[in-house]
């Protein structure tokens, strides 16, 4: 059933009397500023309010309810021990602008993090203030620009960006004052070297490569685009918002790219979906290391821990947020870290990539078209629905619908735009085989029932509390207002 | 299979270009480009007088799937844009080659433009299709 919205359910009057604030609470305010009109808040009992959010919850699709292979969101578990440690009181209690002495324990988890994050990617050094990946990315290419002005190098003002990389990359390079270079994929999947030969010049302020690319392939000519870029003066972005994949395994740092930015809420397994609070790390190589955005957390001679900021930083491009960054996500991220250890980081990056070539290997067999049958998948991987779409005119969102039904959150559907009908599917590692073989069993049986009766699957989905949205018209006709008591 | 008519001029961005008899040029997207987008919420147009070159991004097309930028075929300046798009953007999908024209122009010179004839289109999308 569709849950009202509690603003509904409000009657002139009704209170939840065990919330009302008591009298001494407002005592201190001056009378000037106590508001006399009534808050339009809704006049609900507190029963009704425990039932309206438990309801709402009980709809909420998750990862503590069910799969949630939404490709590109690296939707793991996150395990209830980090949970628990980054709310310890001592953590959790810590004001941001106390003393710094007073504040050690935290400031030691965080230096820590940073170190760990410096071993996992090779980088030379770790700021971990931007507050979410496309702040991340900001910082990185402010750096990058930040390296050339220092050089007295106005001229390099393009970013050259494959069209298989996250769309976050184009957008930043603009927000940055960039021009970007956009560099085709070849058909196998790995960036057309020719294309990037040819883009490449004196006006290069570097190439933003998502390594895994949005294609779910590990770019194999890396190297080789490595010394492409470098050669024409340009610096080298490492996205790593696929890091999953290739943890404990391949280092950015070790493929001597200059800045890399990584969200920890996916790859180091934070509660995220549905816009934060997330946390994208940045990571340097020496060429940049000047740059970082502040603060950062240091020793001082004698071992305390403290911040860095601008008086040991002198170069920065400063800071991203008031504090440094998420804490409680950076926390969540330490713990994670500590929890799995290095061996533990090295066989995420490989079950993420089993299980991606397990599920891929089970819909190829069973008539499913990968969008690069050759290759081999990292930890996501592409289906297109082309052929489905053009014979049975049912299409990737048809499917995605129908396995919502099956109690399955669906893949994201039409990214990337270089595929037609497509579905991005990421089990992530922390899947068991049977919910893999579950998620394979709903696909075949949905691509059945669309060979038998499209309709019912054009229909989908029909289990949850709303049906299909007319998602053309809600674009066209933008409602989003509820007046109380209009 | 998409509609494809044989006045036409194309692109490998999947722009139509028509020559109007006074000189200028008529542009909008394909019945390819409209199908692969699906159905379309929002047109971002040009001004009138605007002076674009050939390949400048010229519009924004915006279905529930996706944004795509429209690229100008050859160079000139904007006479007249399709204002009934901002309240009907559905006439793309309806009518792409009639009520859903999205520009006009007039160009500065047809030869330089990046445009193919319908054979060499249809050769194109069929490249797509395999």
């Amino acid at each position: 059933m569709t849950e009202m919205l509690i603003f509904e359910r409000s009657r002139p009057g009704r209170r939840a009397y065990a919330q009302a604030p008591a009298a001494e609470d407002t005592i201190d305010i001056p009378a000037q500023f106590l508001r006399t009109d009534r808050p339009l808040l809704p006049e609900v009992s507190e029963l009704q309010v425990v039932r309206h959010y438990t309801r709402l919850s009980q709809q909420n699709f998750s990862i503590d309810t069910n799969f949630y292979p939404l490709g590109s969101c690296t939707m793991k578990y996150n395990p209830r021990a980090c949970n628990a440690l980054a709310m310890l009181p001592g953590l959790a209690n810590r004001h941001p602008l106390g003393p710094v002495s007073q504040g050690q324990g935290f400031l030691a988890c965080m230096y820590e993090l940073q170190e760990m994050l410096k071993a996992v990617t090779g980088m030379r050094a770790v700021s971990l203030t931007p507050m979410a990946g496309a702040q991340g990315e900001l910082a990185g290419v402010l750096m990058m620009r930040a390296y050339h002005t220092s050089r007295g190098d106005h001229t390099r003002t393009e970013i050259i960006v494959p069209d298989a990389a996250h769309g976050t990359n184009p957008a930043t390079a603009t927000m940055c004052g960039c021009v970007v270079r956009e560099i085709s994929t070849g058909p196998d999947g790995d960036v057309d070297m020719q294309a990037l030969k040819a883009a490449v010049g004196p006006k290069t302020a570097g190439i933003m490569l998502t390594n895994p690319s949005t294609l779910g392939v590990f770019e194999r000519r890396i190297s080789e685009i490595r010394r492409i870029v470098d050669e024409a003066g340009g610096l080298l972005y490492y996205d790593g918002a696929n890091l999953n994949a290739i943890l404990g395994k391949v280092r950015p740092g070790d493929m001597e790219f200059d800045v890399i930015h990584m969200n920890l809420h996916k790859t180091f397994s934070t509660p995220h979906g549905g816009g934060g609070p997330g946390s994208g790390a940045v990571g340097v190589g020496k060429r940049l290391e000047p740059f970082l955005p502040i603060p950062v957390v240091g020793k001082d001679d004698g071992g305390a821990y403290r911040w860095f900021s601008e008086e040991d930083l002198p170069h920065s491009i400063g800071r991203l947020s008031g504090f440094m960054g998420n804490a409680g996500v950076l926390l969540r991220a330490y713990v994670y870290m500590r929890m799995v250890g290095k061996d533990g980081m090295r066989r995420i990056g490989e079950f993420a990539t089993l299980n991606a070539n397990y599920l891929q290997a089970r819909l190829k067999a069973a008539g499913f078209e990968p969008a690069f049958p050759h290759r081999r998948a990292s930890h996501e991987f592409i289906i297109t629905l082309k052929t489905m779409a053009r014979t049975l005119h049912v299409t990737a969102m048809d499917v995605a619908k129908a396995l919502l039904d099956q109690q399955l959150h669906a893949p994201t559907t039409y990214f990337p735009l270089l595929v037609p009908e497509c579905l991005l599917i990421e089990p992530t590692e922390t899947e068991t085989r049977e919910a893999l073989d579950r998620f394979a069993d709903a696909m075949i049986a949905i691509a059945e029932q669309a060979k038998v009766d499209a309709s019912k699957v054009k229909g989908a989905p029909y289990t949850m509390p709303v049906r299909r949205l007319d998602d053309v018209k809600a674009a066209r006709n933008l409602d989003l207002a509820y007046k109380p008591g209009a | 299979m998409s509609e494809l008519p044989g006045e036409l001029l194309y692109t490998e961005e999947h722009e139509w270009l028509r020559q109007e008899e006074d000189g200028s040029v008529t542009i909008g997207i394909t019945d390819h480009a409209q199908a692969a987008l699906g159905d379309l919420v929002y047109v971002e147009l040009p001004e009138v007088g605007a002076e674009l070159d050939a390949g400048d991004e010229m519009a924004v097309v915006e279905s529930v799937k996706a944004a795509s930028d429209v690229y100008a075929p050859v160079g000139g300046t904007v006479l007249e844009v399709n204002s009934d798009l901002a309240d009907d953007p559905e006439k793309i999908n309806s009518d792409p080659y009639g009520d859903g024209w999205i520009v006009r122009m007039q160009p500065n010179d047809l030869d330089e433009s990046n445009t193919m004839d319908p054979d060499a289109y249809q050769e194109l999308l069929d490249s797509l299709e395999d």
